[in-house]
């Protein structure tokens, strides 16, 4: 369970506004931590306390693919982000790196500046503590799922490794491209729950 | 199925696919550069592995702050150096050879039409202009698929952009795109495959379908692409080299589109997009008087030999103005050379421009061209957000290079009809 702070922001907040380009001479998660958000309140890392959820718009993190992004998020306290929308790379890198997102607009436009929020990551509930409203996110699709329990793409990838599988390919991996894809089904073992969901803008939801 | 659909499918190992659907395809290339591979080599070590899958199908570019720009910069190129140099990754480009990915792959014969590419880059979409299903990544996915030659993609929906109809004078494919991304938003296209057709496209040269493609991703799609025609064909065969043969592929005539989409070329002029949006698109006869104190030409999404040479064309025996900054950056190596050899240099040198080696440089606010607060840049790049090409209190605007060079001679933003 994650609970923090709400702090809001706009539509297309984009990369360049969380962590500027100048800083990607490193990739030291602590000095990125020091930038970021500096393109929209360079205060925000001395404000931000560990836990605390970022709010926002349509379409975050679009722009560059620096993983860059989710890491200074992380790294300066931010336990998760809950959007109208994001880009697809940023949503990618996110699960990827164990940064946890969710999609709600009724959220987004519930929660207010500084409410008192909680996520349940996994069961894809949102709680406004001040107002003591209840949302849910948008289902993740089945086999992000499947990775988040996994623990993220590169855990899954260190087990491959482990068991000498380093090319071609391993369980998870093949089951997928048996063609477990499709909505709702269930193939070779991994159940599909929510590939063909659907965001706000009635498209389906991206990986 | 669509170009976008029948590459993923072959590279799945199946014989259709249908948007949404997930599948693990093999890669034929993956792609990191100075910024995102040191993550991506961090990740393949902290993993245990050994050894890349393939050491052929992975290229490594020190392009967005090489030449070394401070001594940070200075650490994450070495990483790509020894990286390549203890895997025997044939393809990592050092200083002098290296350039800006997406226009020396090709340059280089390294992306065929029917490949699948993945790059640790956004504009990694560049590529899809060869037909290609290129899409850009982050540092994890490239690590994984150094690892494993694979990667897991959904199936993108397509989405069609088709132009009819003559360009007017001065217009490029930077217009097209910037005009289409004025309609459609900055997240029109998200998640999509921005497939683009049209007696327009079928007679748009290869820099200007670049220059298209490497901007889809600022509509949010996943891969842009153009079906390989005879223009493609003969791109191929003057780069193509090595044993690997390209594949063309097209999309069928009962092909399913998420949506359609019809311009007419023949009213679509040069196009500026105000900050601090690529979707804040207008044409250059609305601009109104914007002085500039930068003009920048070049990035990955103009600084082709054509780019040069069109903005030469404009500014050839003219000079640009007092208090003006103009700034040339040539995509690689060979479009330096080539551009020197043109005569391209003697123009722009001429003109008060200043000419840098081959870099990401100044269009992600790197170096090369940092703004200062209250500086205004119009530069020929693909993104304009917010503090992009440095302080927070500048402004970058978008516009082709004839309308950038044009621009830096009148001191305004300025259509080349104006000179």
């Amino acid at each position: 369970m994650l609970r923090g702070k709400a702090w809001k922001f706009g539509d297309d907040v984009n990369t360049d506004i969380i962590i500027p380009a100048k800083y990607l001479n490193t990739s030291d998660p602590k000095v990125l931590a020091r930038h970021c958000f500096e393109g929209a309140d360079p205060g925000f890392p001395m404000k931000v306390k560990k836990g605390d959820i970022v709010v926002a718009g349509k379409n975050f993190g679009c722009g560059s693919s620096r993983e860059h992004a989710p890491i200074a998020l992380k790294a300066a306290g931010v336990s998760c982000v809950v959007a109208r929308s994001f880009a697809r790379i940023f949503y990618r890198n996110s699960f990827n790196m164990g940064l946890p997102i969710l999609e709600s607009p009724e959220a987004v436009d519930a929660i207010g500046q500084g409410h008192d929020v909680e996520v349940d990551p996994g069961a894809g509930r949102i709680k406004d503590k001040t107002d003591g409203r209840v949302f849910r996110a948008k289902p993740i699709p089945g086999f992000m799922q499947e990775l988040v329990r996994k623990g993220g793409l590169m855990k899954y990838m260190i087990r491959r490794v482990r068991h000498g599988r380093e090319a071609g390919r391993a369980p998870l991996l093949r089951r997928i491209a048996r063609g477990a894809g499709g909505g709702g089904k269930s193939k070779g073992g991994i159940k599909i729950v929510a590939s063909e969901a659907r965001n706000h803008h009635g498209r389906k939801s991206k990986i | 199925m669509t170009i976008t659909e029948k590459i993923l499918a072959v590279h799945a190992g199946r014989k259709r696919v249908e948007p949404g659907d997930l599948v693990m395809a093999k890669i034929d290339l993956a792609v990191g550069n100075d910024v995102t591979a040191p993550i991506a080599i961090a990740e393949f070590k902290r993993a245990g592995a050994k050894k890349v899958f393939n050491r052929n199908k992975i290229v490594l570019v020190p392009s967005h702050f090489a030449p070394n720009k401070d001594i940070p910069s200075a650490e994450q190129c070495l990483i790509l150096r020894e990286f390549a140099r203890e895997q025997g990754i044939k393809n990592y480009f050092e200083v002098g050879e290296a350039g800006i990915e997406h226009v020396l792959l090709p340059e280089k014969g390294l992306v065929l039409p029917g490949d699948l590419v993945i790059g640790a880059d956004s504009h990694t979409c560049t590529m899809g202009a060869l037909g290609t299903f290129s899409s850009g990544i982050g540092s994890t996915d490239l690590a994984a698929a150094m690892i494993s030659g694979e990667a897991w993609f959904r199936v993108p929906e397509s989405a069609k952009f088709i132009y009819r109809g003559r360009r007017k004078p001065w217009v490029a494919g930077k217009d097209l795109i910037l005009h289409t991304i004025g309609d459609i938003g900055v997240d029109g296209a998200l998640y999509r495959a921005m497939e683009f057709s049209g007696d327009t496209i079928s007679s748009l040269p290869m820099h200007d379908r670049f220059t298209m493609c490497n901007m889809g991703v600022e509509a949010g799609a996943k891969n842009a692409i153009v079906v390989p025609d005879r223009i493609t064909r003969e791109f191929v065969k003057k780069h193509s080299r090595g044993p690997r043969k390209p594949a063309f592929y097209n999309s069928d005539g009962d092909a399913n589109y998420a949506d359609i989409r019809e311009y007419d070329v023949s009213a679509i002029e040069p196009q500026v997009a105000f900050p601090h949006l690529p979707s804040n698109a207008r044409p250059v006869s609305a601009v109104g008087n914007i002085t500039v104190d930068q003009a920048f030409i070049g990035s990955c999404t103009n600084g082709h030999l054509e780019d040069l040479r069109l903005a030469a064309k404009v500014i050839k025996g003219k000079k640009k103005a007092a208090g003006v900054r103009l700034i040339v950056i040539p995509a690689t190596p060979l479009i330096y050379f080539q551009a020197m050899r043109e005569g391209l240099f003697s123009i722009f040198l001429n003109a008060g421009a200043v000419i840098s080696t081959p870099t990401c440089g100044p269009c992600l606010g790197g170096y090369m061209g940092v703004l200062a607060k209250g500086e205004r840049c119009l530069s020929t790049s693909n993104r304009n957000f917010r503090g992009r090409m440095g302080s927070l209190d500048s402004e970058v605007y978008l516009a082709n290079p004839a309308v950038v060079a044009a621009s830096a001679v009148l001191g305004r933003i300025a259509s080349p009809g104006e000179l």
